[in-house]
C-alpha cells in the first residue's frame, strides 16, 4: 500500500492542566485520507489530546502541524484558517441548545458562506439526511434521545465538508446497532469525502472496524506506548498493556 | 457472636444471627480488644456455621479486623468465612488501578490558606480584566459592523431583559416609593413641612433608588439566568464546539446580552423612576392629605434634569456591570453541575457588589463635579 502524505504531524506534545500534566512527549503522524485511533484506558487523557489538536488547549509543549505549519505557533487568523477545515463531533454532540437542529447545522454556513438562504437550507436538509435525521430540522437537541444528538452533532461537523474530522466518543452511549451505523458513516465520509478521520475511543469493535492508524495513550506512565494499525497491533505487540487493552483483558488472564 | 481461644495462639471468631446494616452489629473494637486482652495471638480464625444473612455490614466489619491482624502481623485464615465474603474481600483488597490514585484529605494551616486566598484573588482580578478588555474588544468590532452574531439571538435577550422584567420591577419600585414615603412623612410632619415628600421620594427615586433597585433586581434576575446558561453551554461543550468553529464566544453570546441590557437598564430605570414617584404620591394623598396638583407641582419642581440624567447613566452602567459579571461567570464556568451553581452565585454577588461600589463613585465624582 502507498504510504499516504502526511496530513497532521503531532511532535513531543506534553499536555497539562497547570502543574499536572496529563500526557508527555507524544510523537505521531495522521496520514491525509487516514482513519487514526487515539486509544487508551478512561481517564488517560485521549481527549485532553483531541482537544489539544483541535485548537481548544495550549500544549505545555511540543508542536501540532497542519499541512506543515504549526498550529500553536501560528497567528490568530492562520489558526482560524486551519479551524475552519475542521469538524468536531463531541461526546454529547454539544449542540447549541437555543437552536434547532436546522439552525445548528446552518450556523456555520452562514458564517462562513455566501449561499443564499434557500441554498443554506438544502445542504442543511441534506446533511440532515446522510446521518438519517431527514424531517428533524425544526427540532430542537433536548427533544432528541443521546444517538439522535449525536448524528445531529456529525451533521453539524460536516457542514462545511471539512478536511479533519475529529470525533470523540462517537460510539459512546450508543447501543452497538447505532455504533456500527456511526463506524459505518465514518468509513463512508473518508471514501467519499476523502476526509482525514481522527476518532478517540475505546470501543474495540469500532477500532478494530475503522482504524488503519493509530497511538495507545498509557495513563500510568502518562505517554504513548504503542501506534500503528490496531488489527497488526493485537498480533504484533509485545506489549502486556496493549495486548491486554485490546484482548479485553483476556490477554492477562490468559497468562 | 462469641470469641474463644481454641489454644493458647489462636483466636476463633464465631459469627452467628444477621449480619445487615441497621442490624445491631457489634464494633470491631470489641475483637481488637479481645487481642490484645490475652497472651499473644498469631492466629485468627473464624467460624460461620450459624450466620444467617449479610451485606456490607459484615464486609466493614471483617475488613477492620483484618487490617487489624495485617498490621499486627497476626495471621488471619479466611476459609472459615462464606465464600462470597471471602471473594469480595479479595476484590475489594486489589491494588487501586491508577499510581497515585489515594489522596489524603489536606490539611492547610491557616497561613497557607491566606496566601492560596490572596493568590486566588489575584488570579481572580487578572482574569476579570482580562474578560473586561476582550469584551472591549468584541464592543469595538460590534461598532464597526464586524462582530459576528445572531439579530434574532439579542431581540429574544431584550425581550427577557426588558418587558419580561416590567412586572416585578413595577413591584419593587413601587414599594419603595411607598416606603421612602412612610418614612419620610412621619419626620417631616412634625415640622409640618409634609408637601416636602414629595421632594424626598422624587429626587431619591430618579437620582439613584430606581436605578440601584433595577440593577439588584436585574443582576438577580437577568445576570443569574446568563451565568446559569454560559454555564451550562459550557459543561455541554457548546462554547467549544463555538470555538472550534472559528466564532468567537464572546461576540456570539456576550455581546448580545451586553449590548441587551445596556439598554433596556435605562428603560427600565425610568419606568422604576414613575412607578417610586406613583408609590410615594399613594402615600401623600392618603396619609398626608395632599393633594394631586401640589404633589405633582413640587415633584416637578424639585427634581433637576440633572438628577434624571445622573440616573439614566447610572442605570445604563449597572446595565453593562450585571451583564459582564453574568457573562464572565458563566463562561469562567467548571465542568460540572456544582460549578454551574457556583456560577449563579458569583455572578449575583458580583454583579451587586459592582453596582454598590460602581453608585459610590458616581456619587463622588458627581460631588466633585457639582452635578
Amino acid at each position: 500500500m502507498e504510504k499516504p502524505q502526511p496530513h497532521i504531524v503531532v511532535q513531543d506534545l506534553t499536555l497539562a492542566y497547570g502543574d499536572s500534566v496529563v500526557q508527555r512527549d507524544l510523537t505521531f503522524t495522521v496520514g491525509r485520507g487516514d482513519i487514526f485511533i487515539i486509544m487508551g484506558g478512561s481517564g488517560c487523557g485521549k481527549s485532553t489530546l483531541l482537544r489539544g489538536m483541535v485548537g481548544l488547549q495550549r500544549p505545555a509543549r511540543g508542536r501540532v502541524l497542519y499541512d506543515g505549519v504549526s498550529f500553536w505557533d501560528a497567528e490568530e487568523v492562520v489558526q482560524q484558517r486551519i479551524m475552519r477545515n475542521f469538524g468536531v463531533l463531541y461526546q454529547s454532540g454539544a449542540l447549541w441548545s437555543s437552536m434547532t437542529l436546522a439552525e445548528n447545522v446552518a450556523l456555520p454556513l452562514e458564517e462562513y458562506t455566501g449561499l443564499s438562504a434557500g441554498q443554506i437550507s438544502e445542504i442543511v436538509s441534506f446533511k440532515l439526511s446522510l446521518v438519517g435525521l431527514a424531517g428533524f430540522e425544526e427540532y430542537y437537541p433536548s427533544e432528541l434521545s443521546g444517538g439522535m444528538k449525536k448524528r445531529a452533532g456529525l451533521a453539524r461537523a460536516m457542514a462545511l465538508d471539512p478536511e479533519v474530522l475529529f470525533f470523540d466518543e462517537p460510539s459512546a452511549g450508543l447501543d452497538p446497532v447505532s455504533a456500527r451505523m456511526m463506524d459505518r458513516l465514518i468509513l463512508e465520509l473518508r471514501n467519499s469525502l476523502g476526509a482525514t478521520i481522527v476518532v478517540v475511543t475505546h470501543e474495540l469493535a469500532s477500532i478494530f472496524a475503522i482504524g488503519q492508524n493509530s497511538v495507545f495513550l498509557d495513563g500510568a506512565t502518562k505517554t504513548m506506548i504503542a501506534g500503528g494499525n490496531p488489527r497488526e497491533l493485537l498480533t504484533s505487540s509485545a506489549d502486556p498493556r496493549v495486548r491486554n487493552f485490546l484482548t479485553r483483558g483476556e490477554a492477562a488472564a490468559a497468562s | 457472636m462469641s470469641v474463644n481461644r481454641p489454644d493458647d495462639k489462636t483466636l476463633r471468631i464465631c459469627l452467628a444471627g444477621d449480619w445487615m446494616l441497621g442490624s445491631d452489629i457489634p464494633q470491631a473494637g470489641v475483637i481488637t480488644g479481645e487481642i490484645g486482652a490475652g497472651p499473644r495471638i498469631e492466629r485468627v480464625t473464624f467460624c460461620t456455621d450459624s450466620l444467617g444473612g449479610w451485606d456490607t455490614g459484615l464486609l466493614t466489619f471483617l475488613v477492620k479486623v483484618l487490617n487489624y491482624c495485617s498490621g499486627d502481623g497476626i495471621v488471619a485464615d479466611r476459609n472459615g468465612l462464606p465464600g462470597g465474603v471471602q471473594r469480595l474481600l479479595t476484590l475489594a483488597s486489589a491494588p487501586p488501578g491508577m499510581k497515585g490514585a489515594r489522596r489524603e484529605p489536606a490539611r492547610i494551616s491557616v497561613l497557607e490558606w491566606f496566601g492560596g486566598a490572596a493568590l486566588g484573588f489575584w488570579r481572580g482580578l487578572l482574569e476579570m480584566t482580562e474578560f473586561i478588555g476582550e469584551a472591549a474588544v468584541a464592543f469595538v468590532r460590534f461598532i464597526t459592523g464586524r462582530a459576528r452574531f445572531r439579530r434574532s439571538d439579542l431581540f429574544v435577550t431584550i425581550q427577557q431583559c426588558g418587558a419580561q422584567a416590567l412586572p416585578i420591577v413595577s413591584l419593587i419600585s413601587v414599594l419603595v416609593g411607598l416606603i421612602l414615603a412612610f418614612i419620610g412623612a412621619i419626620q417631616l410632619r412634625l415640622f409640618g413641612a409634609q408637601i416636602y415628600v414629595a421632594s424626598l421620594v422624587g429626587i431619591g427615586m430618579v437620582r439613584a433608588l430606581a436605578a440601584i433597585m433595577t440593577g439588584i433586581i436585574m443582576s438577580g434576575r437577568t445576570g443569574a439566568s446568563f451565568a446559569a446558561q454560559l454555564g451550562t453551554m459550557q459543561v455541554n461543550e457548546e462554547i467549544d464546539a463555538l470555538k472550534t468553529f472559528g466564532i468567537s464566544p464572546m461576540e456570539f453570546l456576550v455581546l448580545p446580552r451586553m449590548i441587551a441590557l445596556f439598554l433596556m437598564m435605562p428603560l427600565l430605570s425610568l419606568y422604576a423612576d414613575l412607578m417610586g414617584v406613583l408609590g410615594g404620591f399613594v402615600i401623600g394623598v392618603t396619609m398626608l392629605d395632599l393633594n394631586f396638583t401640589a404633589y405633582y407641582n413640587k415633584t416637578a419642581e424639585s427634581v433637576s434634569i440633572n438628577d434624571f440624567l445622573v440616573g439614566i447613566f447610572s442605570a445604563a452602567v449597572f446595565g453593562v456591570l450585571v451583564a459582564l459579571s453574568g457573562c464572565m461567570r458563566g463562561m469562567q464556568c467548571g465542568r460540572s453541575a456544582s460549578a454551574v451553581g457556583k456560577a449563579t452565585t458569583s455572578a449575583v454577588v458580583t454583579g451587586i457588589v459592582s453596582i454598590v461600589v460602581a453608585m459610590a463613585v458616581i456619587t463622588v465624582i458627581c460631588h466633585v463635579l457639582n452635578i
